[in-house]
């Protein structure tokens, strides 16, 4: 074990999955340099498996699909506000093609997708598209918020024999955690993690604002206040019975998530909640997320726009009222 | 691969099939016993026959939404196929598929897109695996002149070309986008003519013509399997049928006029192929004949054996979806 950066972590990811498997191969923008701070240097060991590309998403995210469909496993990456020029590709081919031929196909590619938001980037480069994706079947989703389970979800996507968009969060590139060196440690998708006991209030996070969340529950604990910190990991397949069974033992729940309100995974876990733990709730449910309006540039605006602690302090406490 | 007597008859035969199959399709929507949508072939049976007729079985296709041809061409089963298009479990895709979505990974049908264009870069990607592979398989995507103003079009042909792929573009231009013809549509005069700005040969070819078909595309494919990477190729060609099946009933003004039609009718594909047969003493009209009557016992059966398999099971939803299954509401 070791502390090494959410970067690190996933470079180690593709770096084993590499040398585990030579179908393994990886293709993006200007990604041989390593322009998101994860791929530089993996070019030297693996040559011609790690493909710049043009400038050509829609193209090189379907060629993914045609490198699957005979034989190789693709890992492909980008920016998550890209995805919208390569959306055909995406939801008519990767997502679509094994159910609408019948099962005749796996397609094992890994989609990474690194989330921008809170930079000072504006609306074009800020986006977090996963909820748009979770209302798509056929994809699987991984959003880790540490570099542990940046590593072991990674693997197991590489490994998986479908289609997975795994969200990266930027915000958590350069933070550090204990990472096993075990090559063979993959954590499986659809198990979220109870990143902190408690119980009094549920709070479900996703992606960057695990961070936040953790930091309001230790300072609550010192107003008597146990708060539970859940983790979903991955939103498909998305494990609802951690989440229920937490409820159960809180009666509270608050879920803090990223994307805009509207049809977020914030609402999704809200409307499980709902209604498969109706009569364990003792308050409303509260969605923590971001506002329903564009990311502004400036950094007067910015910062009103996502979760941040004040903000899951306050939906933490409208649940004890 | 067959050639000579063999090639000439097989390749007389699948063009056959494909006519039968495409009439037997028209009469099925008509009947109402089709439902959803269907795009006729017929007319442009010597495209994707001559192509076909020029790959090995473990090549590689991928079509589009006029795509009955296309795995029929590749060797595909007419049965599988007309038990798709009823939406029968015996279907190639156990009729979660339909027209628009025929596949057979065994034999290299890669898959047909609804989406105009949306194949283009899935060829390219297995071009990229053939290659990454060190196997020589080489691929060819079909596509029409509507799908060559698609953006997927462009970027699949650049990085086509700047990787070398073993890819063939065949441009089925029937002239008609829907109801648009291509003239308004397309920059330059032909198609093919773009193959310049992607630094690949473009090559025009009479698309009614099986034998030029077949030759064009030989060239193409070998010219993929050397590594010299990728062809663009256009056929000039027809569709007799309007887009679809039942679009008459919509139209209100006639895109194409009826002489225009009369003159393609004149350069049919089969006929051009059986009197090419005749007068170079190839087959007799007896032996012409004989193909013709086994391609209606085929597809006859084609058609006995979709109508008496069962529909799929309403379990069936759930499966399919993914290879490693995840729990689904």
């Amino acid at each position: 074990m070791g502390e090494i950066t959410y970067s690190d972590a996933l470079n180690h990811a593709l770096k084993e999955e590499m040398r585990r498997d030579e179908k393994v191969f990886l293709m993006g923008e200007s990604i041989r340099g390593g322009i998101y701070g994860v791929t530089g240097g993996l070019s030297q060991e693996f040559d011609k498996r790690v493909i710049d590309t043009p400038l050509s998403e829609n193209g090189f995210m379907g060629a993914a699909v045609g490198a699957a469909a005979v034989g190789m496993r693709p890992i492909v990456q980008s920016l998550a506000s890209f995805a919208w020029v390569a959306m055909d590709q995406l939801v008519s081919q990767a997502a679509k093609m094994r159910f609408m031929f019948g099962g005749q196909v796996n397609l094992p590619i890994v989609y990474r997708w690194g989330l921008l938001y809170g930079n000072n980037i504006a609306a074009h480069h800020a986006d977090r598209p996963y909820p748009m994706f979770m209302n798509m079947p056929g994809l699987k989703i991984a959003i880790p918020s540490t570099p542990a389970d940046a590593k072991g979800l990674l693997k197991t996507a590489i490994r998986d024999n479908d289609p997975v968009m795994f969200f990266e969060d930027n915000n958590l590139a350069g933070s550090r955690g204990e990472v096993s060196e075990d090559p063979e440690i993959c954590i499986p998708f659809g198990k979220a993690e109870v990143k902190r006991e408690g119980a009094d209030v549920t709070v479900v996070t996703i992606a960057g604002t695990l961070r936040p969340a953790l930091a309001v529950a230790d300072e609550l604990e010192s107003d008597g206040i146990s708060v539970e910190v859940i983790d979903p990991r991955t939103i498909v397949p998305l494990d609802t019975k951690t989440i229920l069974d937490s409820v159960e033992k809180t009666g509270r729940l608050v879920v803090v998530d990223p994307a805009h309100r509207s049809c977020s995974v914030a609402s999704e876990i809200s409307s499980i909640v709902s209604q498969e733990g109706f009569w364990s709730l003792q308050a409303p449910i509260q969605r923590v997320t971001s506002l329903d309006c564009h990311f502004p540039f400036s950094p007067a605006l910015e910062h009103l726009v996502y979760p941040n602690e004040d903000k899951i302090a306050d939906a933490i406490n409208l649940t004890l009222e | 691969m067959p050639e000579g007597k063999e090639l000439y008859m097989l390749m007389l035969r699948r063009m056959m099939l494909i006519r039968k199959f495409d009439e037997t399709v028209k009469d099925l929507v008509q009947s109402a016993e089709l439902v959803g949508m269907a795009h006729c072939y017929i007319g442009e049976e010597a495209v994707a026959v001559g192509a076909c007729t020029a790959l090995r079985d473990e090549d590689y296709i991928t079509g589009n939404h006029r795509s009955h041809g296309h795995p029929i061409s590749k060797g595909g089963d007419v049965r599988r196929a007309m038990a798709e298009l009823l939406g029968k479990a015996t279907g190639y895709c156990k009729g979660k598929g339909g027209s628009m979505h025929l596949a057979d990974f065994d034999i290299g049908i890669l898959g047909e897109s609804g989406i105009v264009a949306s194949a283009l870069p899935v060829a390219v990607g297995a071009a990229m695996g053939s290659k990454m592979q060190n196997t020589d398989r080489v691929v060819i995507s079909f596509f029409g002149d509507g799908a060559s103003n698609q953006g997927a079009c462009h970027e699949a042909m650049n990085l086509a070309s700047i990787w070398k792929l073993p890819v063939i573009f065949l441009c089925e231009n029937n002239q008609y986008a829907v109801t648009t013809s291509f003239k308004e549509t397309v920059s330059t005069e032909n198609v093919s003519d773009r193959a310049t700005a992607y630094n690949m040969p473009g090559v025009l070819v009479d698309g009614q013509d099986v034998m030029a078909m077949h030759e064009a595309t030989v060239h193409a494919v070998q010219r993929a399997r050397a590594g010299e990477g990728p062809t663009l190729l256009e056929a000039k060609t027809y569709r007799y049928e309007d887009h679809s099946e039942g679009l008459n009933r919509i139209l209100r003004e006639p895109y194409r006029t009826e002489e225009e039609i009369e003159f393609w009718r004149q350069r049919d594909p089969i006929d051009i192929h059986s009197k090419w047969l005749l007068e170079n003493d190839v087959a007799s009209q007896e032996e012409i004949d004989k193909v013709q009557n086994d391609v209606y016992e085929a597809i006859g059966d084609a058609l006995q054996f979709a109508r008496e398999s069962p529909y799929p099971d309403e379990a069936d939803l759930f499966t399919d979806l993914f290879a490693d299954p995840i729990p689904l509401r």
